[in-house]
């Protein structure tokens, strides 16, 4: 009963395809599976939306959203309903065309990463050898629909939005990479599957999750924090900053490309934590070993909504970085952090004694912390503003 | 070490979050429709006229002077004189608005014309439930909308009200002991002079109290 | 030779004769991307995964970039006047471009046996590539991973330098 719980996704899908002739199977499966990924994470989407209003308003002690709906539930729907029936403007000046194609461009390299994501036992739409390079290959392809987006509005918010999104990614997909790096060197493997079937074992009663060891604990803790910058989260939210350039580069998007931008960032976001889950929280395998009954799409998709609501949870904390700390932040310390990481994750292959890679491993990841906290991040101090006026 | 003011930082929304589903002290929103906050006696927004006694067209105290109309910065205000006149709040007989006319979805409630009344005529009102689906009819306010009485002016704002009220009873006062005293100057001059020929002077200012502020 | 594999080559050269021949630089280094893309895709078609995903990660998603962000910052992406686009050194460039063609082209007929193969193809999942870099092509990798950082270090030099001089 357990097993069919756990597997009841993979048997409905057998079960669908079953009544298809047997040619049509191979192509029908995928795009059933096809359909329901686009199904279930703009339903995400949505619930991520409320639940982001909501957290918000209580962490500033407001209520949020509670008008539409029993307790405002049913905000989404009149989102949704909103965005969809406003006019769809394109400024005049615009590159119509590219203007056009960005924000499609954005939402399919978005929803592209989740074909390699195994969201449960049995649960990946294409288990690639290199899927893990897949994904990464995708959420570059991101970066160049934002700069679409930005330089064909011909808005100079738009492009200063578009410049800073696209410099951010840039120099945070290094550090996202480089954390992955040690995963892919202990497991020896590019393969999502691999990686979370590798976590999937107890000692104890205990999993042998990634984010359990030091190299796993320091990867997962750069890759929080890059993944937050990819995703143009607070406190990574400068390409956005409504402060000063309005929206940044989608500021010339209405009606429904403008919810597609927003769709693309939540999905886009879906998508990292999916990927951080796999690889440090051991993907669709439960904590403890007495929970393993629990079906894993379930134990899947509850870590994701964790790291969402961590996510909105560091929103309503942080400030915006200024673009100078945001630069610093990842040349001086999450970089370092990364490659030293490196060390340790291969420290901790060749040592083959259990107590001293650990000591080993924790000391150097500690170390560097503590070390690098103090001097890298050392505050600079600016003397007296000087201002230049423009003649 | 780094990363400390982050956790204290995520510590202290935390404790906001759960903080205000346990205590009702924390959440400062008034939930508008079905909850108000009491009326705040300083509150102002859009201009009304003052009128004394029961029917607001006998007892307008606003007398058609176009003061207002002159300073009203956004230019909202629209006065037409009347040709007749009817007595003032002394008894004076005035002219009075024919037409007064405030477009409120031009008025930017900045009280200048309240200001410069000499008539204390013209005051600001708090009513803001003033939606309307006509914007341009619905939002031009006409005398009968802008009549409200004097109690009403006192209910919304107590304080200014009394010391109006004040001002303009020792205004009265002033006229009628003005008044008084040249009705007795001429009954002493009429009485000190025996001589005929004095001619019986009437004054202007009619001693009789006319329908105004009480 | 699939359908696919004719519908892919044409995207790659239509979008390498855009990038060509656009008049406006941020088209043509679009459709650059879109030439990338294609190439990446003919990898997939060939069943190398690991070279098609890297031909995205690195092409379409870092190199376009910088040629984008290269021209934004150096020059207006205005259209240039009719007449403008031409270099007077054309000569000079045809005749480099014909050179590598040449090497190129030579290249490819000495190394391809000219007839069908009829072994299977070798299946080149990451991990042979991996053991190969790190053994046989060790070397060459380090070569190029010297130059990088070299590079590297050359930037944060040319940017430090810049700096100093604006101090
Ligand atoms: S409201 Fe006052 S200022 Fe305006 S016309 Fe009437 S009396 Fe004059
Ligand atoms: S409040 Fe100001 S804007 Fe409004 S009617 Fe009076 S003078 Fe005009």
């Amino acid at each position: 009963m357990l097993e069919k719980a756990d597997q009841v996704f993979v048997l409905l899908l057998h079960w669908l395809v079953g009544y298809l002739p047997a040619a049509w199977r191979p192509a029908s499966g995928v795009l059933l599976c096809v359909v329901a990924i686009i199904a279930v994470y703009p339903t995400l989407f949505a619930l991520a939306v409320l639940l982001e209003r909501k957290g918000l308003g209580r962490m500033q002690n407001r209520y949020g959203p509670n008008r539409v709906g029993p307790f405002g539930i049913l905000q989404p729907v009149a989102d949704g309903i909103k965005s969809l029936t406003k006019e769809d403007i394109v400024p005049f000046n615009a590159d119509a065309l590219v203007h056009f194609i960005a924000p499609l461009m954005l939402v399919v390299a978005v929803f592209m990463g989740f074909a390699v994501l195994p969201m449960g036992r049995n649960m990946v739409l294409v288990d690639l050898d290199a899927s893990l390079l897949f994904f990464f290959a995708m959420g570059a392809s991101t970066e160049l629909s934002v700069f679409m987006a930005g330089w064909s509005s011909r808005n100079k918010y738009s492009l200063l939005g578009a410049m800073r999104a696209v410099a951010q990614m840039i120099s945070y997909e290094v550090p996202l990479l480089l954390s992955t790096v040690g995963v892919v060197m202990i497991t020896g493997s590019l393969s999502l599957v691999d990686i979370v079937d590798a976590q999937n074992r107890y000692t104890w009663g205990l999993a042998h999750w990634n984010v359990f060891k030091p190299w796993g604990l320091a990867g997962f803790a750069m890759f929080v924090i890059a993944s937050m910058a990819e995703t143009n989260r607070s406190p990574f939210d400068l390409p956005e900053g409504e402060s000063e350039i309005v929206a940044g580069y989608f500021t010339e998007y209405s009606g429904f490309k403008f919810a597609l931008f927003f769709l693309g960032e939540y999905v886009g976001m879906f998508g990292i934590a999916g990927l951080g889950t796999s690889l440090f929280l051991g993907g669709w395998s439960s904590p403890l070993a007495v929970l393993s009954w629990v079906p894993s799409w379930i134990w899947f998709f509850s870590k994701v909504m964790v790291w969402i609501c961590f996510f909105i949870w560091v929103r309503g904390t942080m400030p915006r970085l200024r673009q100078d700390q945001l630069m610093n932040f990842a040349w001086k310390f999450v970089l370092p952090m990364t490659l030293l990481n490196l060390l340790v994750a291969a420290e901790w292959r060749f040592v083959a004694d259990m107590w001293l890679r650990w000591i080993a491993g924790m000391v150097i990841v500690v170390g560097a912390y503590v070390l690098m906290g103090r001097v890298g991040m050392r505050r600079e101090h600016f003397g007296p503003r000087t201002y230049r006026y423009a003649e | 070490m780094l990363g400390e003011g982050i956790l204290k930082g995520l510590a202290e929304t935390a404790k906001n979050f759960a903080g205000s589903y346990v205590s009702k002290d924390r959440l400062t929103t008034v939930q508008y429709p079905e909850e108000r906050i009491a009326p705040i006696e300083a509150t102002r927004d859009f201009p009304f006229l003052v009128y004394d006694g029961e029917d607001w067209q006998a007892g307008l105290r606003c007398v058609a002077c176009q003061i207002c109309e002159k300073e009203c910065p956004p230019k909202c205000i629209y006065i037409e004189k009347s040709k007749d006149k009817k007595p003032d709040y002394v008894g004076k007989p005035q002219i009075y608005p024919a037409r007064f006319d405030i477009d409120i979805s031009v008025c930017m409630s900045c009280q200048i014309c309240v200001e410069v009344c000499p008539f204390e005529a013209i005051k600001m009102d708090t009513v803001f439930e003033l939606a309307t689906e006509d914007r341009f009819g619905g939002l031009l306010l006409d005398r009968s909308k802008l009549a409200k009485s004097n109690e009403y002016y006192h209910t919304i704002h107590p304080t200014e009200a009394a010391e109006v009220d004040a001002r303009l009873a020792e205004e009265k006062a002033k006229v009628e002991a003005k008044a008084r005293a040249a009705a007795e100057a001429a009954a002493a001059k009429a009485a000190a002079a025996p001589a005929a020929g004095a001619p019986a002077k009437t004054e202007p200012p009619a001693v009789k109290p006319a329908g105004g502020a009480e | 030779m699939s359908v696919v594999f004719f519908v892919l080559t044409a995207m790659t050269l239509a979008g390498a004769l855009a990038a060509v021949l656009l008049k406006n630089l941020v088209h043509c280094a679009l459709s650059l991307t879109v030439a990338f893309a294609g190439l990446a895709l003919l990898f997939l078609e060939l069943d190398a995964q690991f070279v098609a995903f890297v031909q995205i990660l690195v092409y379409v998603g870092a190199v376009a970039i910088l040629v984008v962000f290269a021209i934004l910052l150096t020059r207006s992406a205005e259209t240039p006047k009719a007449g403008g686009v031409f270099s007077r050194t054309w000569l000079a460039g045809l005749s480099v471009a014909a050179a590598v063609f040449a090497v190129l082209g030579w290249a490819v007929l000495e190394s391809t046996p000219w007839l069908p193969q009829t072994t299977e193809a070798p299946a080149a999942d990451v991990g042979q590539i991996g053991e190969a870099l790190m053994s046989r092509y060790v070397l060459p990798l380090e070569i190029v991973a010297l130059l990088l950082t070299a590079a590297l270090i050359g930037a944060v030099i040319v940017a430090m330098h810049e700096k100093d001089g604006a101090q």
